[in-house]
């Protein structure tokens, strides 16, 4: 593979990667939090 | 007799003889890395151990890296087999609240944003005419996550282990320096000014034990080149949120970052071997590194000013900058520069948030590269 395909899917596919995961990231810890709502109780443990 | 004497005495000088006209230079930038350390206090649980490394293996003849060498089997033992950053990430794990972060979880999103300068400064080092692992491993400075760094370039570019290692942790301590213009220049006064309110305290334990066990499960089945890295910093985060094993916590983030960091610091230092240290391509990756860490905070910013706009002015775009990882450095940074603007603003935990996902997203940026370049075959 030449230099110039390999950078661009780096480009491409690295940063889209990157940032498709830690959103599926954001999601799924929005969900967390609503499925498992703080407990003002839960201080001091 | 005299013959005796004399190669006795050449014996004593023989040290002096052998010296090549790059190890004074070395020993030099030995004792600046241990001026940096010790008088200017920058990053002085590494550079010192670094310096130090980086003079005894500058001196001639005492093999310290030759088979058998003391500094080579350290060096073999836990940065061949990338074993000491794994461990240092179970501590950084132990050590790190990823609460400010689950509160706001689109602030993950600022976390990927710091990392796109790792891609484009691959990008640019290709073009420069390094080759794709050494490219990888320059990028990956961009991480600006020392470990990380050190755990590719080991990997895949070991001959730049040193340069790689040296330009991570030297940029990460500038970070104060080199962020605030480039905050300065890209955003407006006013956006500087958004005052994000005070960060409330919503989020559960249940959440923050799932939280490691979740972005493990999913990013290692996204990115499994990368579970070394992202399974051991998850360990440490889950030991330190579930609260059942202060023990093995506390050992985390003491006891075994401290061996390992003296170990990493000194092996690395054993690599500056002033004969394969100074050349071009030592200065080159410094420049690339350098100009990594400014992407990094370009295109944070960017995607902070983007946030901003589409959840209606309630994102102060300064925060983008510390989702660069270098933590906690880059949130002070941006709690700094707020309130030189706006001194009733708080953006301290918003900006520890986002520095929180800045760490996840330099190990996961890291993971989904590894694997992307094993799904080309390049690895």
């Amino acid at each position: 593979m030449d230099n110039v395909t390999f950078g661009i899917t780096m480009l491409i596919v690295g940063m889209g990667g990157t940032l498709l995961t830690m959103w599926v990231l954001s999601i799924l810890m929005g969900l967390l939090k609503r499925a498992f709502p703080y407990k003002k109780e839960e201080e001091g443990k | 007799m005299l013959d005796a004497i004399v190669n006795g005495l050449n014996g004593l000088v023989a040290g002096l003889m052998n010296l090549h006209w790059s190890n004074p230079i070395m020993i030099g930038l030995g004792c600046l890395l241990l001026f940096l350390a010790i008088k200017k206090d920058i990053e002085p649980l590494l550079l010192l151990p670094i310096g130090f490394g980086c003079i005894l293996v500058n001196i001639p003849l005492a093999g310290l890296m030759e088979e058998e060498g003391f500094l080579r089997t350290i060096y073999d033992a836990g940065i061949a087999t990338e074993l000491f950053p794994l461990f240092i990430f179970i501590g950084i794990g132990a050590m790190t609240d990823f609460g400010p972060l689950l509160e706001n979880p689109r602030i993950f999103l600022l976390g990927a944003a710091g990392q796109f300068g790792i891609f484009l400064t691959l990008a640019l080092a290709l073009a420069l005419g390094f080759s794709k692992l050494d490219a990888v491993a320059i990028g990956v400075i961009g991480a600006c996550d020392g470990p990380t760094a050190i755990y590719v370039s080991s990997k895949y570019a070991p001959h730049l282990l040193s340069a790689v290692s040296v330009a991570a942790y030297s940029y990460m301590s500038l970070v104060p320096i080199i962020q605030p213009p480039i905050m300065k220049f890209l955003t407006t006064e006013e956006e500087r000014k958004i005052n994000m309110g005070v960060v409330k305290k919503t989020v559960s334990k249940t959440t923050k034990i799932l939280f490691p066990l979740v972005v493990t499960v999913i990013g290692g089945l996204i990115a499994p080149k990368g579970l070394p890295l992202l399974g051991t910093i998850m360990l440490g985060n889950l030991m330190r949120e579930s609260g059942v094993v202060s023990r093995l916590t506390k050992a985390s983030e003491n006891e075994i970052a401290n061996i390992v960091t003296l170990l990493l610091g000194i092996s690395i230092g054993a690599t500056m071997d002033g004969r394969n240290f100074l050349t071009p391509q030592t200065l080159m990756v410094l420049c690339l590194g350098f100009i990594a860490i400014c992407l990094d905070t370009v295109c944070g910013v960017l995607f902070g000013k983007l946030l901003k706009v589409l959840t209606g002015g309630k994102v102060n775009p300064l925060i983008g900058a510390a989702g660069i990882s270098a933590y906690p450095m880059a949130a002070r940074v941006a709690q700094r520069e707020g309130q030189k603007y706006n001194p009733k603003n708080f953006l301290l935990m918003h900006a520890m948030g986002a520095n929180t996902g800045g760490q996840v997203g330099s190990v996961m940026a890291a993971a989904v590269m590894l694997s992307v370049l094993k799904g080309m075959g390049v690895i």
